[in-house]
């Protein structure tokens, strides 16, 4: 049986299969990984887990510019990451589609902010999409591939965590299931400096047309059906007679819109950037009191108010956190019964923490006992920060544990000097920890850095990453050689150093040993996270995987220590 | 809306609370009503709380359950049941597994945890471990808990079996389904012997 309740994430996978998308890249990051995950079942799309975000995206230009639809996945801030090729990408435009997936978190259950990434679409000018259900989803996910090819333009698809991680049910297949189509644009690169080249000259013709085909996709918005009217139930638009509320909303709150207000009017944009100014004053003219319902910042207020239009917005409803049914109908106005007297037990508080028995427990507890300054970083080992540990001082963003523990080395009186220590995960340290390194190594700085490696991109449920010796779908690859990396940035052997993660012993050896040296030093920590091990030894690979590691603590093993 | 019937599902990371709820909204499904489920991954699984809400009707729109309207919680976990009750709507009914598992660092609740819950419900299905484990492994008690919580859900038992076939990992239909009819059982003499008393 082929299930029709489909998360959000899923449908997106389906939606572009079903566009005949033929190449899918991003980098892990909650609550946008299913939805390559879900892809790479399919055998007729390539998939792979880039790098990193940045990396992706440059894949899906070049892969679209050689006539391939192309999705591209990622959460929010994984589109800062991106940025630099976005903005430009904006210009060159496509050839066949390119569909971006910004996965944001309002109440961010799983990142360290909460931007709202509809402000990407209008300062990069691309056009962006936004979904309410599973099924719109898919829908939105192939209409995206279609307006990226019309207005030659990358195109953004926003999800949300609500809108990622619901299940909803979408519309039967046929008999034969879904139905995969072939994009319109014939495979091949074609030759175009001036749209592909951007070199100042070509940039200033090109800006002239990124604007056109915005000015000419906010036209056709007006007509586009993913915006749509509800009114009223026997409500006549035209006849003179006002509906006394309209609401303009997107994305999840429309849902929660429709739950608690369903007689109001309702402007249902699933265009979110740019709006169409005609379609939004003629549903204005036909309301009493207009509201804008949308999740954290006022963008499509912000535009109305701009117009000229006047509209109730963050007035009435929160611009933090996730939306809820009651809080809609509390800005609205609406009525709800009053909750119950809560109980008064005392409810015991049940953290996150890493899992019970994960093998980089030791060293962060280490770390605490030996009153280290920790520059910590995304992933898992965020956790650090929380008891028992204790143990982490920043975290800012993917790989800034190795750069910040710079900056503050610089500046820091010589009590601090050698009491900082930077702790990264295996795949950040690919993502983006690499290039602190080869910073620290090139700028000859002081420096304790220490990569957790688990094994896997766990936090996001267990991808690949190029320290893990597997690719997307488990298939065999390379793993990064710490030690050569080190040797290739001019690190000394001595600097460098690898210790199984359950040597409690070794660990703070190590950690003494390496802090007597001067200049950047590598500590790498083994121990494969417990949930990879256990989907490793399913697939028979759990040994051979153990072996290699094993291997390379005793080749490397930080001297002094034994 | 009152036509739409919630059910909200919660526990701790790996008890098998998304399956549960993806087979109970696949039974909706089945039944032909329209069906939204909603649940949190990432950051927030890692040994802190799990939740997942369902919701079946004519027509559903959100895919959360809002505080005070849940009709049915069912907690793999006394605690968890108390921390969600605030969700349930007034008489409300509950289903939770007995079986204590404490946050890192504590030993034991506070007095008085199973008078709270009989306190804040309406009708209350209370399961052991004991009773599951005598004929099903561990791994199961997911399917355990939905079979009793089924007792109060407005569905046929024909689209939940169902269900569970559908959704069942491989080659564990037939355990599941074991699993499924113990909890419907217990759940069916519980509330017998309430309707009996009073």
């Amino acid at each position: 049986m082929r299930t029709r309740m489909l998360s959000g994430n899923e449908a997106v996978a389906l939606g572009a299969w079903e566009a005949g998308v033929v190449v899918g890249c991003g980098y892990p990051g909650t609550p946008s990984t299913e939805i390559l995950e879900a892809l790479a079942t399919q055998p007729e799309v390539y998939t792979e887990w880039s790098v990193n975000e940045k990396v992706a995206l440059e894949v899906g230009v070049g892969a679209c510019l050689a006539g391939g639809r192309t999705l591209v996945t990622m959460k929010h801030v994984g589109v800062n990451v991106a940025a630099d090729p976005l903005f430009t990408a904006s210009y060159l435009g496509v050839r066949a589609g390119l569909v971006v997936i910004t996965a944001d978190d309002p109440s961010m259950h799983s990142s360290q902010n909460e931007q709202d990434n509809r402000n990407y679409a209008i300062a990069a000018k691309v056009p962006m999409l936004e979904p309410s259900d599973s099924q719109e989803a898919r829908e939105f996910t192939r209409l995206a591939f279609e307006l990226s090819e019309e207005y030659d333009t990358p195109i953004f698809l926003r999800m949300t965590t609500r809108l990622s991680h619901s299940k909803s049910l979408v519309t039967p297949y046929g008999d034969g299931g879904p139905e995969r189509v072939e994009g319109p644009i014939e495979r091949g690169f074609i030759s175009d400096p001036g749209k592909y080249v951007m070199i100042p000259g070509h940039a200033r013709a090109r800006r002239h047309a990124v604007e056109a085909r915005m000015l000419a996709l906010a036209e056709a918005a007006a007509t586009l059906p993913v915006n749509r009217i509800e009114w009223p139930h026997g409500f006549q638009p035209g006849s003179g007679a006002r509906a006394p509320i309209g609401i303009v909303t997107s994305g999840i709150p429309y849902a929660y819109v429709k739950e608690v207000a369903p007689d109001a009017a309702v402007l249902k944009l699933g265009l979110v950037h740019p709006l169409s100014r005609t379609l939004v004053e003629s549903f204005a003219a036909e309301v009493e009191t207009l509201y804008v319902v949308e999740e954290l910042d006022p963008v499509i207020e912000t535009q109305l108010k701009a117009w000229g239009i006047t509209c109730i917005g963050k007035d009435a409803f929160p611009s933090i956190g996730e939306f809820t049914p009651a809080i809609v109908a509390a800005g609205l106005g609406i009525e709800v019964e009053p909750l119950a007297e809560p109980s008064d037990f005392e409810v015991l508080p049940r953290r996150p923490g890493l899992c019970p028995g994960c093998p980089h427990d030791h060293v962060f507890k280490e770390l605490r006992r030996k009153g280290m300054l920790v520059s910590g970083d995304i992933g898992c080992y965020s956790l650090g920060v929380l008891p028992p540990y204790s143990a982490m001082d920043t975290l800012l963003d993917m790989g800034a544990s190795l750069t910040m523990a710079q900056g503050m080395d610089i500046v820091v009186p010589a009590e601090q000097r050698g009491k900082i220590a930077a702790v990264i995960g295996d795949s950040t340290f690919a993502h983006s920890g690499i290039t602190g390194l080869l910073n620290a190594a090139w700028n000859k700085r002081d420096g304790l850095y220490i990569v957790l490696d688990n094994g896997t991109t766990a936090m996001t449920g267990m991808q690949p990453n190029p320290m893990s010796g597997e690719r997307m779908g488990r298939e065999d690859s390379f793993s990064v050689d710490y030690e050569l990396l080190a040797r290739s940035f001019g690190i000394p052997a001595d600097n460098v150093g690898m210790v199984d993660a359950y040597d409690t012993v070794g660990i703070s050896a190590a950690i003494d040993a390496l802090a007597q040296r001067s200049g950047v030093r590598l500590l790498v920590v083994l121990g494969l996270c417990l949930i990879e091990g256990q989907k490793l030894k399913r697939v028979s690979k759990l040994d051979g995987k153990k072996a290699v590691r094993q291997e390379l603590i005793y080749l490397h093993p930080v001297e002094g220590t034994k | 809306m009152s036509e739409v019937f919630n059910v909200l599902m919660v526990g701790v990371g790996g008890q098998g609370i998304v399956l549960a709820s993806d087979i109970l909204a696949e039974a909706a499904a089945a039944a032909g009503l329209d069906v939204k489920k909603s649940e949190i991954h990432g950051m927030s699984r890692r040994g802190g709380p799990v939740f997942s809400h369902v919701r079946f009707g004519e027509k559903v729109f959100s895919p959360v359950i809002d505080e005070g309207t849940a009709d049915v919680v069912l907690a793999m976990e006394p605690m968890e049941l108390v921390r969600w009750a605030s969700w349930a709507r007034p008489g409300a009914d509950a289903c939770y597994l007995a079986e204590p598992v404490f946050p890192v660092g504590v030993a034991a609740y506070p007095e008085g945890l199973e008078v709270e819950i009989d306190r804040l419900f309406g009708r209350v299905v209370r399961v052991e471990l004991g009773e599951i484990r005598r004929t099903v492994p561990l791994k199961v008690r997911n399917t355990a808990l939905l079979g009793a919580a089924s007792a109060f859900f407005p569905l046929e038992p024909q689209h939940l079996r169902g269900a569970l076939e559908a959704l069942s990992p491989k080659g564990s239909f037939e355990v599941n389904q074991a699993a499924f009819d113990i909890g419907r059982d217990l759940a069916e003499r519980q509330l017998s012997e309430v309707a009996n008393v009073e």
